[in-house]
């Protein structure tokens, strides 16, 4: 019987003015990192309801990881403050609920650190890998 | 003790910051038994963040100083010199009396002379 | 339904490389809303553009999913091709399948199959895509510059040069600020009022400015290009019109001991005063809190004197208001107070004083005429002692002094100690310095001048004590070169203090939603690339407002604020950005959590009348969003309890709709 390589689910939220083009770099300097990661953009990370997050795992993703702009840096001034508040509860919560505190993470990554970007993005992934697949939140109901 | 670890104990001891030093002087401008010091309180910050330690362990320095704390009032950056000169004196009276004042040691050393406040505070020096 | 069309780059070998363009279209052929799909070398290319052109006119496509690189490189590009092609340049959504994948993987599988998921999302968020219009609002073409400083007549002068209408708010009699009460200027030593006083006479006969001294801003509401600005013009008992600034009332008016505020004390001045002889406007201003008549209603000699009866004792505040388009901040800085380093003596003798105080003492129009004079017993002094640094780069104590460097004391000590020692040359000058930072143009040739043609003694330490010994003050300092404390009996004590921005600008900050540092310097939209504007649009900054600064680079910024302001009032409207929040009004409860974190101030509550399903009316208060100030963060839509506040553009279900795509 042939084993399927096991392949995590990576959601990754960039920030539009500084993550994003972090992984524009990134893929300028060809860095690798595993395909598994899938980027959506946002205007600013403060832009993530924990909703996002939470539809997310629902739907089967193993891992979620957050980019934005260094604290102080912001584009919006103060949107990477409310980030870094909002996703400590949620994060909690999660680790609650089971969800381990491996699986999510907040980085900041500014547009010049396309090199940070792609060596979290490995290091996130690998961790995400060594726990296996998250069935904590999974709602069957969604895979038909 | 190995310098650096002479150092790590001399700056949990006193609490103090010798790294926010921006070498002003301003503790020596301010300190009034500058003259009576061969190591003088901004010597002391700079050679504790460098660990040229030795050189004050073993100088009349670090009695001389009246710990009036004019230089932790004055210092711009809150490293608070005089601290540390307290820590080096603190370590060199431990290095020399072997470190340690147990309370079986007190009977032999009461005496009548002696103010209990003496003993009192010279067991709460060397017992730590 | 949308119909889609997707348009899969190759971009050369740069995707096509690592990425089955043509399995990608074929797989998104099939997703939901997709009626056309198509792959080409270069989709950024005229011809690339044309196919997209003809293939919305074909298919009727009501959006497009271009599959390239990355939509900071070429979303800009596509929306013009949408909107050459008749759509709404909303409706593209571009896949980053070039920076964010091509480029990533080296395997044409897993390229692929990450290409395809990436489109899957794409193309889900424009299934939920609503066309958007910018908001356009005019702009009132008219500047106001707050603060009469150097930084503030600069940029005046600038703007209305340009053709544009300024109105400088000044909360002093006169315009000139800090530079006026200067007596040299670093490094070439020319006198500031020769440079300053023509620039405020070009402002007074300025046909495009007008003058609101003795003023202050009240209120301000509104938004970049319609800020509507209430300024209150303080009563100064004189009419500003009829007066001529003769000066006559300030000879005869009998109150002549009130401490004169442009010397900083040092002399004295009478209630009704002009604060210095080039004052713009020249116009004599009674000190309410001084004036006989005023408290008493004993006196009137000024308005018996003044032929022109400009004298008004019953004058009120006047509330003005004005719109403007632009707002430049210029509010400048103070000295710190000395009250708080006892170990100065600053408070215990008169001898010990400020660095500005020494400029006044220097200044030919200051209160010894120019000659160097102890404030104390009017001899001069052999033995200055200056001291750099105090309450700059001091981090221990908030209270006391600031963590930063105030930047212009080494150069403005090595001014006076050069000038001490070029006109008295029988003088002791000591300069007491932890560092001398003279990073300028000339400026270390400068201070180099001071040490080696001039003789100035500048010693590496600090000032410990100085104790007021008749008529000595004794100095205690540090040589940290030579290893030695030294005593030095000074006649003088001269304390370079550390600058803070002005007591007024945290008010000012929140009135203009404009933010600030702990340090209540205003901070810049971007440190190094947007220097001279503000976060809030519209707001731009000029002088020591946002930072410690000299003469020089004041002008500099105050020239580039005001080039942003031309930028700014030349348009006749703004387009904005319609990715902004907008708020469901069905669904707002008026709970305020949006408010208090918009970084903008874009929210306001209105009570608005809603008609209830049994025919009675009932009054919510609801928020609002103002399209023109909010910059589209979506903070707002976090926070929001009831999920009715949304960012176009950027809206929960189209979010949704992509992570759905990609967890499938």
């Amino acid at each position: 019987m042939q084993v399927e390589e096991y392949k995590p689910l990576i959601v990754a939220f960039c920030c539009n003015w500084c993550s994003y083009a972090g992984a524009d770099l990134a893929g300028n300097n060809r860095l690798n990192y595993p395909a598994d990661v899938k980027i959506i953009r946002v205007p600013c990370s403060c832009r993530v309801n924990p909703m996002f997050i939470l539809r997310a795992f629902q739907r089967g993703a193993d891992g979620v990881i957050l980019c934005g702009c260094h604290p102080g840096d912001c584009h919006y001034t103060s949107g990477n403050y409310y980030t870094r508040r909002r996703m400590a509860l949620l994060f909690s919560m999660l680790d609650y609920l089971g969800i381990e505190r491996e699986r999510t993470r907040v980085e900041w990554v500014s547009a010049a650190e396309g090199a940070k970007f792609a060596a979290t993005m490995n290091d996130f992934a690998q961790k995400v890998a060594s726990l296996g697949k998250n069935k904590r939140l999974e709602d069957l109901r969604c895979k038909k | 003790m190995d310098n650096n670890l002479l150092k790590e104990e001399l700056i949990r001891i006193s609490g103090a910051k010798p790294v926010k030093c921006m070498s002003c002087g301003k503790c020596s401008a301010t300190c009034p038994a500058y003259e009576q010091m061969e190591y003088h309180p901004h010597q002391f910050v700079n050679m504790i963040a460098n660990g040229d330690i030795e050189p004050l362990l073993n100088s009349k320095s670090i009695y001389k100083c009246l710990t009036c704390f004019a230089c932790v009032d004055r210092c711009p950056r809150g490293v608070e010199p005089a601290k540390l000169v307290e820590a080096v004196r603190l370590v060199s009276v431990r290095k020399q009396g072997n470190n340690h004042l147990t309370a079986n040691d007190i009977p032999q050393l009461l005496d009548e002379e002696i103010p209990q406040q003496a003993l009192v505070s010279a067991f709460r020096k060397y017992t730590k | 339904m949308q119909r889609i069309g997707v348009f899969v780059c190759w971009c050369g070998s740069n995707i096509a490389g690592t990425v089955d363009v043509k399995a990608v279209a074929e797989a998104l052929k099939n997703e939901p809303g997709v009626v056309y799909s198509a792959n080409y070398q270069y989709m950024c290319s005229q011809a690339g553009q044309n196919m997209i052109i003809e293939a919305v006119k074909e298919h009727k496509l009501t959006g497009i999913v271009v599959c390239s690189c990355s939509p900071r490189m070429h979303e800009a590009t596509f929306r013009k091709t949408a909107e050459a092609a008749g759509l709404n340049p909303y409706m593209v959504e571009i896949a980053n399948i070039r920076e964010q994948c091509s480029w990533v993987h080296k395997d044409m599988a897993t390229g692929t199959e990450k290409a395809i998921i990436l489109g899957k999302a794409a193309v889900a968020k424009v299934n939920l895509n609503a066309p958007l219009t910018p908001g356009e609002s005019p702009v009132t073409k008219r500047a106001l510059v707050i603060g009469g400083g150097i930084a503030g007549i600069q940029t005046a002068l600038d703007i209305a040069e340009a053709g544009f209408p300024v109105d400088i708010v000044e909360k002093n009699p006169t315009i000139g600020g800090k530079m006026a009460q200067l007596d040299k200027t670093f490094p070439t030593l020319d006198c500031a009022a020769c440079i300053l006083t023509p620039k405020m006479v070009d402002v007074a006969q300025h046909e495009k400015i007008r003058i609101f001294s003795y003023s202050e801003v009240e209120d301000v509401t509104g938004f970049v290009g319609n800020f509507d600005v209430k300024i209150k013009k303080r009563a100064r008992f004189v009419k500003e019109d009829v007066c001529t600034g003769c000066g006559a009332c300030v000879e005869k008016c009998p109150m002549k001991k009130i401490p004169n505020e442009f010397n900083l004390g040092m002399n004295n001045r009478t209630a009704i005063y002009i604060p210095f002889a080039q004052a713009v406007p020249k116009v004599a201003t009674i000190d309410a809190n001084a004036c006989n008549m005023i408290k008493n209603g004993k006196c009137g000699i000024c308005s018996k004197v003044c032929t022109a009866g400009a004298i008004d004792y019953t004058q009120k505040d006047e509330i003005i208001s004005e719109k403007y388009g632009a707002i430049v901040v210029a509010t400048g800085f103070n000295p710190i107070s000395m009250d708080k380093f006892d170990e100065f003596a600053y408070n215990q003798s008169k001898d010990v004083i400020t660095s500005l105080e020494f400029e006044r003492l220097t200044n030919a129009a200051g209160p010894t005429a120019g000659k160097l004079l102890r404030p104390s017993d009017l001899e001069h002094p052999h033995t200055i002692v200056f001291v750099q640094c105090v309450g700059s780069r001091c981090a221990s104590c908030a209270e006391k002094g600031k963590e930063y460097c105030s930047k212009i004391c080494c150069m403005y000590t090595a001014k006076h100690a050069m000038l001490t020692r070029d006109k008295y040359p029988d003088t002791e000058v000591y300069v007491f310095y932890i560092d001398v930072r003279t990073p300028g143009k000339n400026f270390d040739e400068f201070y180099r001048r001071a040490v080696e043609e001039y003789g100035v003694k500048y010693i590496k330490g600090m000032v410990g004590k100085v104790s007021p010994e008749g008529k000595k003050l004794k100095v205690q300092a540090s040589d940290l070169l030579n290893n030695k404390q030294i005593k030095i009996d000074a006649d003088l004590v001269v304390l370079a203090a550390a600058i803070e921005p002005d007591k007024s600008a945290r008010p000012l900050a929140t009135k203009l939603t404009a933010s600030m540092d702990t340090n209540d310097f205003f901070t810049e939209a971007h440190p190094k690339l947007r220097p001279v504007e503000s976060p809030t649009a519209g707001v731009f900054l000029s002088g020591a407002c946002q930072g410690p600064k000299d003469i020089p680079e004041t002008v500099s910024q105050a020239s580039a604020a005001a080039a942003k302001v031309i930028g700014l009032l030349v348009k006749d409207k703004l387009k904005g950005n319609p990715c902004v929040a907008r708020s469901n009004e069905l669904m707002c409860n008026g709970c305020s959590s949006c408010e208090r974190v918009c970084p903008y101030g874009a929210i306001t509550y209105e009570d608005k009348e809603f008609r209830m399903p049994d025919r009675t009316t009932k009054v919510r208060r609801i928020a609002k969003v103002n399209p023109a100030v909010c910059q589209g963060c979506g903070a707002c839509t976090v926070a929001c309890p009831s999920g009715a506040m949304d960012l176009q553009g950027f809206a929960n279900n189209q979010i949704m709709a992509e992570v759905d795509a990609i967890c499938k």
